[in-house]
């Protein structure tokens, strides 16, 4: 096996423990800066647990007081930020249990079903042609789209859209590893998914959402 | 260009192993199999792109803002767990 892309958050950086020295000192605006860039990626993994909004701010603010109360006995031994992070999902996964919801993720979620294929088989040539299995209507470079249409709100709404649809599994990993670009390696430990199961999660994630974008670009761009 | 054969990856195969390719998760014969797929077919290359699209739009352009009531509960807190 190839060194993984995913390492790389594995133990506390130097920055992270000078962090650490300002906030056991007692430095507010560490605690401030801290507590800005993690309150994006805590609330998304909460909401992978809890699923309402309302609920997910209550669970962000509760780990931070468990996270002030652990924080004398942090080692180290992660990075700042995926320690942070597995107290917000452990709390997370508890109000999800107390709260008698329907988990809205488990980590095996869908994996043994068949997911069917990334592409639908009619745009490859069947069987017997000569390049079967090739393309016969092949995507359209999107190097054509303006680029200000590509990256404009609406289109980003749109892949918003596609992946709040996605089957809940599918979604967590999605979000952790692509909307908070998280390594493969937190996802995995925040999820309590296995390294293969994390990238077939993640394969038909990005699937479903190029289609869908697809599916609109090709739709916006007739309707011009 | 010569006829497809045995060991090369058509494009349908192409499309289950792309993020096996973009995670860096590929064994290196796998991966010179699908580079060599790559440089010569031009559909899957712009397949390629347009996933490189959705995950470069999947992220978020900006930071989520904490909202004010939530930080001053926190930074007191912060005071209180000093003392």
């Amino acid at each position: 096996m190839k060194p993984s892309v995913a390492g790389s958050a594995t133990v506390a950086s130097t920055e992270d423990l000078e962090l650490l020295a300002r906030l056991r000192q007692g430095d507010e605006l560490a605690f401030a800066e801290l507590v800005e860039r993690l309150y994006g990626p805590m609330l998304r993994l909460a909401l992978v647990h809890v699923g309402n909004r309302e609920m997910a701010e209550e669970v962000v603010q509760d780990a931070w007081v468990g996270v002030l109360r652990q924080l004398d006995r942090f080692e180290g031994r992660s990075s700042l930020r995926t320690w942070v992070l597995r107290i917000v999902g452990n709390r997370a996964k508890t109000r999800a249990v107390r709260e008698r919801r329907t988990l809205p993720f488990s980590s095996l979620d869908g994996l043994d079903e068949p997911a069917g294929p990334a592409v639908e088989p009619e745009r490859f040539l069947p069987p017997g042609e000569r390049w079967a299995g090739h393309w016969s209507s092949p995507p359209r470079s999107w190097r054509e789209v303006p680029e200000d249409r590509l990256l404009s709100r609406e289109t980003r709404d749109e892949v918003e859209r596609a992946v709040a649809v996605l089957p809940p599994a599918q979604q967590a990993v999605i979000v952790l590893r692509d909307v908070e670009g998280m390594t493969a390696a937190e996802t995995c430990e925040l999820l309590g998914l296995t390294e293969g199961n994390q990238r077939v999660l993640l394969h038909r994630a990005r699937s479903r959402v190029r289609r869908a974008l697809e599916r609109y670009l090709d739709e916006t761009q007739v309707a011009r | 260009m010569s006829d497809p054969t045995d060991q090369d990856l058509d494009c349908k195969d192409v499309v289950e192993v792309v993020t096996d390719y973009l995670e860096g998760e590929m064994a290196p014969d796998d991966r010179r199999r699908f580079d060599r797929h790559l440089a010569l077919c031009e559909g899957c290359q712009d397949y390629l792109e347009q996933l490189r699209t959705v995950i470069r739009l999947a992220g978020r352009p900006t930071v989520e803002a904490v909202p004010p009531e939530t930080m001053a509960g926190l930074l007191r807190a912060f005071r209180d767990w000093r003392r």
